[in-house]
């Protein structure tokens, strides 16, 4: 019964930090997104701007909650909060520091994988409960985009569950002692960060919600907090995706233990991990252009994928020569 | 009744129950939905049966590809017309024979049924020591490699002919 208390408070600990962060990560790309084309951004509520996120939560809680007409209700209703679910709950494999985890179980990245592929229900649903051409076009695009960097993705991590010879996230950390994996498999590395940009619908690969010729994608008929939760899923997912990427290729929690470093707790060098990831995100997205759609697929499928493959191969051949 | 029956019983009437609105439903989106809840039961009855290796794959692969190839296509075709044409309206007489004829062949099997098989190679305890993945995959590479390439042939002549199906239009 003890053990069943202490899970359920860790799980609360994870979810209202994750909140924070998510709230916060908004903030963050505003700022640097701001910074980068030489504005301010957010600056008016509390000093710099740091009340923003708060400001907007209470905004987007008392907005009035459309519902387009003939659309259909329930999936409607459902879609948003599938997303927020699936993105939540890939933070229970996580692991924080040596001793913090939720759940330690043996096939960690599958389980981040098929739930990021249950996430991505969230978005065709939507797109297609709104009854509106711009949101089912999100929705398809959206549906193709994420299956095909999916494979990618997955694929690139068949390096790394090589490597460490387990797919348990602790054991890929350990495995990573002295050493992390982007060494070793700098092309999975690449890659996986590619292929999760696209995973998350971010730029210049967000299609899905592409403004300037879709309105919003398939959250254009969404208001109120029902769009706070895509926006949400959305942050949510970038962290997940971040933290899989220093998990897997940048040794996770472990971090320089010699002088003054030795004292810093562990789950500062994840977070440092995860915030460098994001801020690759912002950077990517004030740098780049939005690329055309079948640009997008062609890249899928004739470059990552045989990168991809071609990386388990080579991985493999020296696994077996060494 | 102890934990793991209940668990169990619970599994059987929801895969029972949820089959069947999957098949009742008139939007063939919300029977897609119906059928994603059912896959997840089906992959929770994996995990409760130690199979955590099957249980993600069935996600993966049934949840996160299939079945969404399922939801595009239903998305995309004109359903209320379909629904209309008379060659659709009565194939449930068709389902019903085939059904109750598998039904017939399994009848003289549940007396051979029984929930305690004995013993085969490779035991839970020998599972879990190895790894699940390990095991599924050295078993698949050696002792069923026949099968299994046989299997990746049919998927690659599948995959041949849509491709040369979906290009004939073009030039």
């Amino acid at each position: 019964m003890i053990e069943f208390a202490i899970l359920i408070l860790k799980i609360a600990i994870v979810i209202g930090a994750v909140l924070l962060h998510v709230a916060y990560v908004v903030y963050f790309e505003r700022k640097v997104i701001g910074h980068m084309q030489s504005r301010l951004g957010p600056m008016r509520v509390g000093p710099h701007g740091l009340l923003q996120p708060i400001a907007d939560g209470i905004k987007l809680f008392f907005k009035e909650d459309i519902i387009p007409a003939h659309a259909d209700k329930p999936i409607f209703y459902i879609a948003p909060v599938l997303g927020v679910v699936a993105a939540l709950s890939s933070f229970a494999v996580i692991p924080f520091w040596e001793s913090f985890h939720i759940a330690d179980i043996n096939i960690g990245l599958l389980y981040i994988l098929a739930l990021s592929s249950v996430g991505s229900y969230s978005i065709i649903l939507a797109g297609w409960a709104s009854n509106s051409k711009y949101s089912f076009l999100g929705g398809l695009r959206s549906s193709a985009q994420v299956i095909s960097y999916e494979i990618a993705m997955g694929l690139s991590l068949v390096g790394v569950m090589m490597l460490a010879g387990s797919a348990n996230l602790r054991d890929i950390v350990a495995a990573q002692s002295g050493i992390p994996f982007i060494l070793f498999q700098p092309i999975a590395f690449f890659v996986f960060l590619m292929a999760a940009i696209a995973e998350t619908n971010r730029a210049p690969f967000d299609m899905p919600e592409a403004e300037s010729e879709l309105v919003a994608g398939y959250a254009t008929e969404y208001s109120g907090m029902r769009f706070g939760l895509f926006f949400m899923a959305e942050y949510a997912g970038m962290f997940v995706m971040s933290a899989i990427a220093s998990v897997c290729f940048l040794g996770g929690w472990s971090g320089p233990d010699f002088w003054l470093f030795a004292h810093v707790p562990k789950v500062v060098w994840l977070l440092l991990k995860i915030y460098a990831f994001i801020f690759f995100y912002f950077w990517i997205r004030a740098t780049l252009p939005r690329y055309r759609y079948d640009q997008l697929m062609n890249l899928g499928w004739k470059f990552f994928i045989p990168l991809a493959l071609a990386n388990i191969v080579i991985t493999a051949l020296i696994k077996l020569a060494v | 009744m102890t934990l793991p029956q209940i668990f169990f019983a619970y599994f059987a009437v929801a895969l029972t129950g949820l089959s069947l609105l999957v098949v009742t439903r008139r939007n063939p989106v919300h029977g897609v939905m119906w059928m994603l809840i059912l896959f997840i039961h089906v992959a929770g009855l994996y995990l409760f049966l130690n199979a955590e290796f099957l249980a993600a794959i069935q996600i993966i692969v049934y949840a996160g590809a299939i079945l969404v190839l399922y939801l595009f296509v239903v998305m995309l075709l004109n359903l209320k017309k379909i629904e209309k044409e008379r060659k659709f309206q009565h194939i449930w007489i068709v389902g019903l024979l085939v059904s109750v004829a598998f039904l017939t062949l399994l009848i003289p099997l549940l007396g051979k049924f029984s929930v305690y098989p004995p013993p085969g190679e490779y035991s839970v305890e020998r599972i879990n020591s190895e790894g699940q993945i390990m095991t599924v995959g050295r078993v698949l590479y050696t002792k069923f490699l026949l099968p299994f390439e046989i299997a990746s042939l049919i998927l690659l002549v599948s995959i041949i002919g849509a491709v040369v199906l979906s290009k004939r239009k073009l030039n």
